[in-house]
């Protein structure tokens, strides 16, 4: 297990893995949203939680796609499948994978581009808790999606249409914490919720995954 | 014979076009998909029937 | 070919031939009462009822509205249980009238959205309110998309079949976390009483009583409504039972010929 997460980080990080990718569309996006919404910083402030969020979802969004689809193009997904390894823990890490390369980054990078933003004092430390516990939810619906798509030619923009209305309730309550904790309100309840469902798709979702995986195996 | 809707008719009268539009497309729709699909199907088994 | 797989070829067209010949001698039925439940309710709701005195005439739009919108939930639901049918007893029939009523709950979905809309702009002066009950219409919507995009997408019957399946259950339960999240993120500022009104029309509130004259229209329209969705799901399960009937006959054609 540890081998096959090892290998996975080691491609992202290789030239081509598209591990710095995640993290520029992020700086983009936020960078393009005062040029459509205009520079005035009491509203770039109190957007700024609901941007952020979006465009870690949407930076999340992109990488997806190469998910599972390079194991499936050069046959290493077919091993995988028939190794000792339960399927299910081979999604699991791959999902794991793919949030240390891509939610990690994102949970980090968002305090310096709330600055861009405007974000209040307070918002920083609430926006980079309900990212570090919404992301893991983001990786492992992604993968059940990749798994749904991983065999189709273009499947991209089929993944996100897939993808983004299973993102809504995390979306919901991780953009709720943010906002929340930005005008100094109470975020307990939705971050409990936040929580609840990242915790219930890691334990539930990777047995859809993999039951996907299968029949896309077959 | 026409009731008088006062001054909702628009919305009214509207919302009855749009919701009786789209069932009637929608069945439409059905129909001649339902068509072609039947007569391309006899043809095949025809076809099939014939050469054995 | 071997005896195992002529049995499961006869096991596999069984099951269709029966359906489709049941299926042509009560369609009929289903397409006359419908026809008549929906153009009673209808002109009875439209002629013979009279304006609520709050929303004026535009409560004619209930008729319309109100069994749109059951029957936008009621066609997911039965896609859920086909789904499960399919995965646990792999009847094809099942996976096909799953991807048959597909469509009609997109249409569901619009008109509800539509005449919501048409009734929002003098009601509530705005033609779209993020409503928990309006957002949580639109995400279904979505989920119909994805879920209609996905059959499209794959060439094989059986996989298709089988992932569209497995998006249903979880399509499913995330629509619903999905309800619950959008009544959190805006408890329904916008359900004046206008709408606490329908939910009366419907039984959910009976404190407060709507009287029967608008009652049984209604009923007359959602029970249209009903017969009209099982009416054109036969009829669309019988043209994706015979498209997939094409392909096998093309396949054999291929192999034989």
């Amino acid at each position: 297990m540890i081998a096959l997460l090892l290998r996975d980080l080691k491609l992202a990080f290789r030239a081509g893995g598209g591990f710095g990718l995640g993290l520029a569309f992020f700086l983009i996006v936020t960078v393009l949203v005062p040029f459509s919404v205009g520079p005035q910083s009491s509203l770039l402030s109190t957007i700024a939680p609901g941007v952020l969020w979006l465009g870690a979802l949407l930076a999340c969004l992109l990488s997806l796609d190469r998910l599972l689809a390079l194991d499936w193009e050069d046959g290493s997904l077919d091993l995988l499948a028939t190794a000792p390894l339960p399927l299910e823990a081979v999604v699991t890490i791959k999902a794991l994978a793919h949030w240390l390369t891509t939610g990690l980054p994102l949970v980090l990078a968002a305090p310096f581009l709330g600055v861009l933003l405007n974000l209040p004092v307070p918002g920083f430390l609430w926006l980079v808790i309900s990212l570090l516990v919404g992301t893991p939810a983001m990786s492992v619906i992604g993968t059940f999606g990749a798994a749904l798509t991983v065999g189709l030619k273009r499947g991209g923009l089929l993944l996100s249409l897939l993808v983004l209305p299973l993102y809504v309730p995390t979306l919901i309550f991780g953009a709720e914490v943010a906002r929340r904790g930005a005008t100094g309100m109470e975020t307990q309840t939705p971050l409990l919720m936040l929580a609840g469902i990242t915790a219930a798709t890691i334990a539930l979702l990777p047995f859809a995954s993999a039951a996907v995986l299968r029949i896309n195996l077959r | 014979m026409m009731p008088d809707l006062g001054k909702y008719a628009d919305t009214v009268l509207w919302s009855y076009a749009a919701s009786v539009g789209l069932l009637m497309a929608l069945i439409v729709f059905s129909i001649l998909r339902g068509r072609k699909i039947r007569s391309e199907m006899e043809k095949i088994e025809q076809r099939m029937t014939r050469n054995g | 070919m071997s005896i195992a797989a002529k049995a499961n070829a006869l096991w596999e067209y069984a099951n269709p031939r029966k359906f489709l010949s049941t299926s042509e001698r009560v369609m009929p039925f289903f397409w006359m009462a419908s026809a008549v439940c929906i153009v009673v309710g209808l002109v009875w709701g439209f002629f013979f009822t009279p304006d609520d005195y709050k929303q004026g005439s535009t409560v004619k739009i209930i008729y319309l509205h109100v069994p749109a919108a059951l029957m936008a939930i009621n066609c997911w639901l039965m896609m859920l249980v086909t789904s499960l049918v399919w995965l646990v007893r792999r009847h094809h029939v099942s996976a096909l009238a799953a991807r048959a009523a597909a469509p009609v709950g997109i249409v569901m979905t619009l008109i509800a959205l539509a005449t919501g809309a048409i009734w929002g702009q003098p009601m509530w002066g705005t033609w779209w309110a993020w409503d928990p009950r309006l957002t949580s219409f639109l995400i279904l919507f979505l989920f119909y998309l994805g879920y209609v995009a996905l059959w499209e997408a794959i060439e094989d019957p059986d996989t298709a079949a089988d992932l569209t399946s497995v998006l249903c259950l979880v399509g499913s339960v995330f629509a619903i976390l999905s309800r619950y999240a959008v009544n959190f993120w805006n408890q329904g500022l916008h359900q004046g009483a206008s709408v606490m009104r329908t939910a009366a029309v419907t039984g959910a509130d009976t404190e407060e009583k709507v009287s029967n004259i608008y009652f049984y229209p209604l009923m007359l329209c959602i029970v249209g409504f009903v017969l009209l969705f099982i009416a054109l799901v036969l009829y669309r399960t019988g043209t994706e039972i015979r498209v997939r009937r094409i392909k096998a006959l093309l396949a054999r054609e291929r192999v034989s010929g």
